[in-house]
């Protein structure tokens, strides 16, 4: 890094690699000696995904530096930093600079930026591995690139656990084309360009041993090549520096010896182990899939907890002061275990912690490994942690990322394509910036490795669209927000619309949101509510808030309430009665789909009758059931099994591709049965397979025309059906709204308005219907497209697994139910039944209407 | 179930009787009235997506104008009144007219062509109407109808009217459909927005107590129908 190349340091968790990503800035600005007093500009910028980290690591940074009286200036640059000392920042600026990408975007928008980052040295972007599966990795992509061209001298450090293709990493840290012109001024670095061998400069050796280091699993996505407009062949990529793990970590899988359920995912029956363990540890973290089992799994422990242990919970719905009191109690060693959702997936370093429990299915090996790391950020001790699954299915992926943790395999996604969304902000806020030429910037944008592959028309769409909306009817050309002038530059068209910019920055769309208040009930009239006398206890997403009606009773911050209604924007509770068991099942949180790895092992598993004495016993008596009863899968295969029960048929299959895949496969083959006159009435879907029930004989229907499963299943789907499909999906319609949101057609806050409530802002489903009519090519459909190829729709992981089974289906008419089908046909009921049209729930109401007016 | 109603067979565009009169309830959102050849819509809300880009700059699709006068053009089609009514915020605001594209312009004067078209005053929209040919008016009366844009505060027999954009959510087992609807309580009826891109009010908001103390029926926009909801079963928001 002292050689000014840019470079990748991959590390696992405790090794220091936060703080060796800044020693050489501490070293250069030490030799550097006192500040030149004036123009000297920003040195070094740390870029992190948490505004906690950024904050932490400037303590962690001042502590040496005033230890040494070095000279240097420290400073951090969040949400929370009042305005005058970000005025400050710009105009005298400290020397290092900690913050987020979204006040880095605001920072390169600035009319100033190009002052303050001329003579920047060195960028350093933590936890690069989870910056770059989302939207913001693609917004810090152009930040960088952008940076790259104030400051051509620049090196860019990445600072990431480890991944499966560390060479996509590399890339995103460098520029992937030649600059369009030879820069103004020499940069005082060497080359920029990594030399692409895996060079190591680090004090630590690292190369010769395996542990830790990368293990390749599947050649990279096929993402052809690049046009480049004037490009080179050869890729351009960081030095990669690969610190090789510690001790290897103390894994197991909890069994308790007896068989677990066929499904559920709450692990009800290992509470009392879990809670034993906790009582074994000095600290653990107990990590969950959603909220609803975070809410759970608090609850319980509690019920167990006799020693009244100072157990907290922490996940995203909890009121933000709460979740900073859990944070703060456990940096203090105040506490003995914490339930906790992704929200503490990342974060500072809890030195005490020795005990990291799994609760529920792993979900991907990487993620598993990530969690692990949490525990003992020490190199040379071994990270303890139990995987305890809910059942029987999630126990065989417990195995699996047993196996894929001891070979140190990861699962880490695909490099991204980056989003036009994302890209039409930028183009805005390089408008704010600084008049720009198209072409200039275009050169710089595809450098930016997520947009290497942006083609000149694409990119001339977007900044049509940012200008007047990009539409065929030229109906904004007065309101342009961005004008070209007749030197050929375009500018931002006034102050305002860079004030409008600058309020809604970011790719971080929040659903709306209401907050839950804890109302008293009156004890002498009871279904009264006395509002806003009690606290606030977080917040739920609209979506689950609309779906909820008086009398309800639900989980949330580790009490089971009874909602009483909505008044202004709040959702009002009070605590049921004890003993009330919560009546709707699960409120939105993160739903991870399983790994497209993972599920190729939980398939290889139970293809192999070999492996399964690997496995408790219980697990294997279940598969031999059902070979017995029906036939096991090959490890490329789809089984489908066709039965009757009651007075339906069911169809049930098994592609293990992820929850988002089988809904979008369920609602498009219900359209499929629906149009083979089977008269589908839902159907319910989880991780492993999916279930569809009809009034018509679907075995018999098989039997007569044996074509038909393979046609049911055939790859066509992804064609009309799919596109039909679309128009309606409530999934697309939320897809576009966060494109709506980024690519500023809808704004989240305006000048001069105060916060703008539900009233006010319009609909963007009438909006996503009207498009879709009269302009279907339109750039915010496209995008939308894009995010649903691998987002909430998974369409993309649909057609992989369509692809693979072509040829290979295995149809199964039995006379009932098979052990294997019964673990979907017990999500009936217990999730969403989807695929019910709105007319159904409308005719609903009506027939009680009826009845009413009859009786 | 209010009085003077009749609950009918199911059918996708069902009707009712208000003052004597048989109203049909279209499910594109207008009423037709058989009797009298009339076609009423409210809250058309034309040029509600300029109106964004002039006052905000936020540019929505600019077709929500097409989009509507295509929704009325097929009701048009369908029923051939001799009549259309527009109950009131045909435009989003004043200056929509000067905005509006020539095709749209001309389209609104194809479907006036042979009709008494009457636009009635509305409270985005009280000032304009010219140039888009047709007759303005504050209110109207048609038998024992009275057809004007915002419910009055007094007790009216008779009274269509529409401002509120009255919308109904029915909730159930983990799902919520939000849906615009007409709302009778059999005295008086309150019309569902046309508009393209306009917006609902919950029936169940305050708003609608006023125009009707004693309870209403809703009727729901479905998909393939229109739906009769009673007040019971519809959610607050």
């Amino acid at each position: 890094m002292r050689g000014g190349r840019s470079a990748l340091l991959v590390a696992p968790t405790g090794a220091g690699k936060t703080l060796a990503g800044f020693l050489p800035s501490l070293v250069a600005l030490s030799e550097r000696g006192a500040r030149p007093v004036k123009g000297a500009g920003l040195h070094t910028l740390y870029v992190s995904p948490l505004k906690a980290l950024a904050v932490d690591i400037a303590r962690n940074l001042e502590a040496p530096i005033d230890g040494m009286g070095l000279p240097i200036r420290v400073e951090t640059r969040t949400g929370d930093t009042p305005s005058h000392k970000r005025t400050r920042q710009v105009s005298r600026p400290p020397d290092i600079l900690l913050t987020t990408p979204e006040q880095l975007s605001l920072l390169i928008a600035h009319r100033e930026a190009a002052d303050l980052f001329a003579n920047l040295q060195c960028v350093i972007l933590d936890e690069l591995h989870a910056l770059v599966t989302s939207k913001r990795g693609d917004l810090l992509s152009l930040a960088l690139a952008r940076l790259r061209r104030l400051s051509p001298g620049l090196v860019s450090i990445g600072l990431s656990a480890t991944v499966r293709e560390p060479d996509e990493l590399r890339k995103y840290l460098v520029a992937q084309t030649e600059p369009p012109l030879p820069p103004p001024f020499a940069g005082e670095g060497g080359p920029r360009r990594g030399s692409g061998e895996g060079s190591n400069d680090s004090g630590r050796d690292a190369s010769g041993n395996n542990s830790g280091t990368v293990a390749p699993l599947s050649p990279p996505a096929a993402q052809g090549t690049l046009p480049r407009r004037g490009g080179r062949e050869g890729v351009a990529m960081a030095d990669l520096v690969v610190v090789a793990g510690g001790a290897r970590a103390d894994l197991r899988m909890l069994d308790l010896g007896r068989p677990l359920p066929i499904s559920g995912h709450t692990a009800w029956h290992s509470m009392e182990a879990i809670y034993d363990l906790i009582k074994q540890h000095r600290t653990t973290l107990v990590f969950v899939n959603t909220r609803l089992q975070a809410e759970y799994t608090f609850q319980e422990l509690w019920r167990l907890n006799e020693e009244t242990l100072p157990i907290a919970i922490h996940h995203g719905s909890l009121d933000a002061a709460q979740r900073r009191r859990v944070e703060a109690a456990m940096a203090g060693g105040g506490l003995r275990a914490i339930v906790c959702t992704a929200t503490l997936d990342l974060g500072i370093d809890w030195g005490d912690v020795d005990l990291v429990v799994n609760v529920g299915a792993p979900k991907g090996a990487s993620r598993i490994m990530q969690r692990i790391g949490r525990a003992n950020h020490r190199m040379d001790e071994p990270s303890k942690a139990y995987l305890v699954p809910g059942n029987r299915f999630e126990m065989l992926e417990c195995q699996a990322a047993l196996d894929a943790v001891e070979e140190a395999a990861q699962d880490t996604p695909d490099a991204r394509t980056g989003a036009l969304d994302v890209l039409a902000q930028h183009v805005l806020g390089m408008a704010c910036a600084d008049a720009f030429d198209a072409a200039d910037l275009y050169d710089e944008i595809v450098s930016a490795s997520p947009y290497a592959g942006l083609t000149w028309e694409r990119f001339e769409q977007v900044v049509d669209y940012v200008a007047t909306g990009g539409y065929a009817l030229r109906a904004y050309e007065r309101f342009a927000k961005i004008l070209r002038g007749p030197d050929g530059l375009w500018r931002v068209r006034d102050a305002r619309t860079a004030q409008a910019y600058r309020m809604n920055v970011g790719t971080i769309v929040e659903a709306a949101r209401v907050k839950v208040r804890l109302g008293r009930s009156l004890r002498n009239k009871p279904g009264t509510v006395l509002p806003k006398t009690g606290r606030v206890l977080g917040e739920i997403e609209d979506e689950f808030a609309d779906t909820l009606t008086v009398g309800d009773t639900f989980l949330f911050a580790g009490e089971t309430l009874r909602f009483e209604g909505l008044a202004e924007d709040e959702a009002l509770v009070t605590r049921a009665p004890p003993g009330t068991d919560p009546a709707i099942p699960s409120y939105a949180g993160s739903k991870f789909p399983l790994s497209t790895f993972l599920a190729a092992r939980v398939r290889a598993i139970i293809a192999d009758p070999f492996e399964w004495d690997r496995l408790p016993a219980s697990i294997g008596d279940y598969l031999v059931q059902q070979r017995r009863r029906s036939v096991l899968p090959g490890e490329r295969d789809l089984l489908v099994e066709t039965f009757p029960r009651g007075k339906r048929h069911y169809l049930t299959a098994f592609p293990f591709e992820g929850r988002l895949a089988h809904q979008t496969l369920g609602m498009l083959l219900t359209r499929r049965l629906e149009r083979a006159g089977l008269r589908p009435l839902g159907f319910a879907a989880n991780d492993y397979g999916i279930a569809i029930w009809m009034t018509k004989d679907i075995s018999e229907r098989a039997a007569f025309d044996p074509d038909f499963m393979a046609g049911l299943f055939g790859e066509d789907m992804l064609g009309d059906d799919l596109e039909a499909w679309l128009d309606e999906s409530a999934m697309m319609k939320r897809t576009f709204r966060q494109c709506a949101v980024i690519a500023g057609l809808i704004e989240r806050h305006h000048p001069g308005l105060k916060k703008t409530g539900r009233q006010v802002t319009i609909s963007t489903d009438l909006i996503f219907d009207v498009l879709r009519k009269h302009e279907p090519d339109h750039l915010l459909l496209a995008a939308a497209r894009q995010d649903a190829a691998t987002g909430l729709l998974d369409v993309r992981r649909l057609g992989m697994m369509l692809e693979r089974i072509q040829g290979r289906i295995i149809h199964r008419a039995l006379d009932r139910v098979s052990p294997l089908s019964v673990s979907v046909m017990l999500e009936i009921g217990r999730e969403r039944v989807y695929g019910e049209g709105a007319d159904e729930i409308l005719a609903e109401a009506e027939a009680e209407l009826l009845q009413e007016a009859l009786a | 179930m209010a009085a003077g109603l009749r609950l009918e067979k199911t059918q996708k565009h069902p009707t009712l009787t208000l003052a004597g009169e048989v109203l049909t309830l279209d499910l594109c959102g207008g009423l037709w009235i058989e009797a009298h050849r009339t076609l009423i819509v409210s809250d058309l809300h034309l040029e509600k997506g300029s109106s964004f880009a002039a006052r905000s700059g936020q540019f929505l699709p600019p077709y929500d104008t097409r989009e509507t006068l295509a929704c009325l053009h097929e009701a048009i089609i369908r029923h051939d009144p001799a009549r259309v009514v527009a109950l009131g915020d045909s435009f989003h605001d004043a200056r929509g007219p000067e905005r509006m594209e020539p095709g749209d312009r001309a389209m609104i004067a194809a479907l006036q062509e042979g009709r008494d078209w009457v636009w009635i005053a509305g409270n985005h929209d009280a000032a304009v109407q010219d140039g888009v040919g047709g007759r303005y008016a504050e209110a109207l009366t048609l038998g024992g109808l009275l057809l004007r844009h915002e419910p009055g505060a007094d007790p009216a027999p008779g009274e269509i009217s529409g401002h509120l954009h009255p919308c109904g959510k029915v909730a159930m087992r983990g799902r919520a459909v939000r849906r615009r609807c007409f709302v009778t309580d059999g005295h008086r009826l309150i019309m569902p927005a046309f508009g393209a891109y306009a917006g609902g009010l919950n029936v169940r908001d305050k708003a609608f107590d006023a125009a009707f103390p004693k309870g209403f029926t809703a009727y729901l926009l479905g998909d393939g129908r229109v739906f009769t909801i009673g007040r019971a079963q519809l959610a607050r928001d």
